[in-house]
């Protein structure tokens, strides 16, 4: 994230992914939807302490990724822009709940501990499963697939835009960052003073940017909606889709696979 | 053919900021012309270009396209019937391919799939960059992310194009090559530039604007030879009919 014109060729490699051919991208985008919607539920549905149970839910990502021929690095990259704030959320856990939950002869671990890595786990898979969803999808079918299930137009335009004008407010950012080091006398970073100025410039460059980028879209006649194009009917291949990871999501939370394994590993019956 | 004919009755605009960008403009260009718009900057070209697409609305005076007022009500047709290419390519470019990009606008106007595709094709081909189709638009050279910009209008179909600066930062031979394809257009062209050279092989008819008026409107021959003239208004004589930086010997006109 060193150069904002780096991070805007990060922002589209998504998009690129999304163009790829492969049995995950021929899915129905409301599939696809739905079955991330499934997990994501399923993934928060888990109590803190449950740290065991969630693990197995790490093989949708992986599974996906490998089918859909979408490279691991980059998408992990993308998680752990978002891992400060997840570990914002669980970091004091581990100060304020001491109580012992596993104590092995060298160390104890204490809930706090636990349900910190819980959170940690439980964020970075629900992100991994949205960008997996739009690497997969591609932001303008994942809105078709919205609008089929009746979302109102005004959501979706938010979205679609909001998606589209990060890329134009990063180029801006980009543009400033590069005229400002270029006049800097070889310091680093931005000053604190130039900070107002700067987001200042910013933000109106980044309208008039936007209104133009509108403007163009009004003139080749839009007007609120985004079509794009042909999309196939759902077959049953979809259907099967969803159905088959919706039921190994409710095994997953119902059963505690790690554990079950565990007792077969160690020849212990119930 | 009256539906191809654009008439412009005494069009004043102010920006909210208090700066008269139009300030009593009158025109009529009727089909098949090709018209170029000079200026100095700030002379209100790119202001009176959107006001023929209908971005910006007059404070006063009326635009027609054939027998369509411009208005907010009529705004879906005249923007079938009127093809802008803005300034910056990269603000008219904003799918994910360039086909997506070239096939936004006959989708909004719901044609059927087959016949988006047809057109996306046609126009593709038409600027010459059927190859680049499945390409993301933010990877192509400045040249051909002018010609992507040109097709997305192409695809609309429309009778008349209007175009900001088109030959503004593409290097000699792009810039050739866009002229070339400009000429093979039988659309009305309305296109706003510095380019002077241009506006000579491409315009029959020059419109000079200065601090939002018309200040002569005729042929371009006639215009852009008149060095007082064009002093006045802040331009200078086409390259072309300068005199060689060499030797300083000047072209006969």
């Amino acid at each position: 994230m060193s150069n904002p014109a780096d991070s805007l060729y990060n922002i589209r490699i998504l998009d690129e992914f999304a163009d790829k051919k492969s049995i995950i991208h021929d899915v129905h985008p409301l599939m696809k939807v739905l079955t991330t919607g499934a997990y994501l539920l399923v993934t928060v549905s888990f109590s803190n302490y449950e740290l065991s149970g969630m693990l197995p839910l790490i093989f949708y990502p992986v599974i996906i990724m490998t089918l859909a021929d979408i490279p691991m690095v980059p998408v992990f990259k993308r998680v752990l822009l978002a891992l400060p704030l997840i570990i914002g959320i669980g970091l004091f856990n581990p100060i304020y709940d001491k109580s012992p939950m596993l104590v092995l002869p060298w160390i104890t671990i204490s809930g706090g501990w636990v349900s910190f890595f819980a959170i940690l786990i439980k964020g970075f898979l629900t992100i991994l499963a949205a960008l997996i969803l739009i690497a997969t999808t591609g932001m303008t079918r994942i809105a078709s697939a919205l609008r089929t299930i009746r979302i109102p137009g005004v959501f979706i335009i938010q979205l679609l835009l909001t998606y589209r004008y990060i890329a134009v407010l990063v180029e801006e950012a980009g543009r400033i960052v590069r005229a400002y080091s270029l006049r800097s006398a070889g310091e680093k970073g931005i000053k604190f003073r130039d900070w107002g100025s700067l987001t200042g410039h910013l933000l109106i460059r980044s309208i008039e940017r936007a209104q133009r980028v509108y403007r163009s879209m009004c003139c080749r006649g839009f007007t609120g909606e985004y079509h794009i194009g042909r999309e196939k009917g759902i077959g049953i291949g979809d259907i099967l889709y969803f159905a088959g990871w919706s039921l190994s999501f409710v095994i997953i939370r119902y059963f505690n696979i790690p554990e079950m394994i565990g007792w077969v590993m160690m020849g212990v019956r119930r | 053919m009256s539906h191809h004919i654009i008439q412009a009755d005494n069009l004043k605009y102010k920006y909210p900021d208090g700066r008269q960008a139009l300030n009593g403009v009158a025109f009529k260009i009727t089909h098949g012309e090709s018209v170029g718009i000079v200026g100095a900057n700030g002379a209100g070209k790119s202001t009176l270009l959107m006001h023929l697409v209908g971005v910006l609305f007059p404070d006063e005076g009326e635009i027609m396209i054939g027998d369509v007022p411009v208005t907010k009500k009529t705004l879906p047709l005249i923007r079938q019937r009127v093809g802008m290419v803005f300034q910056d390519p990269d603000d008219q470019l904003f799918m994910t391919t360039v086909y997506d990009d070239v096939a936004f606008g006959p989708r909004n106007y719901k044609l059927p799939e087959e016949e988006v595709e047809k057109r996306v094709i046609s126009s593709l081909d038409t600027v010459g960059i059927l190859h680049l189709k499945d390409r993301p638009p933010y990877k192509l050279s400045g040249g051909e992310k002018r010609a992507a910009a040109i097709a997305t209008v192409l695809a609309m179909n429309p009778d008349i194009l209007v175009m900001d600066e088109p030959t503004s930062s593409l290097d000699p031979k792009s810039r050739r090559r866009l002229i070339r394809l400009l000429q093979s257009f039988t659309h009305t062209k309305i296109i706003a530039t510095h380019d002077l050279d241009m506006v000579f092989e491409l315009c029959e008819r020059t419109i000079v604007l200065k601090d939002g008026r018309v200040i002569t409107d005729g042929p371009t021959e006639k215009i852009l030879c008149d060095a007082e003239l064009m002093e006045e208004c802040g331009l200078e004589l086409p390259l072309g009919l300068q005199g060689c930086p060499v030797c300083g010997t000047k072209k006969p006109i």
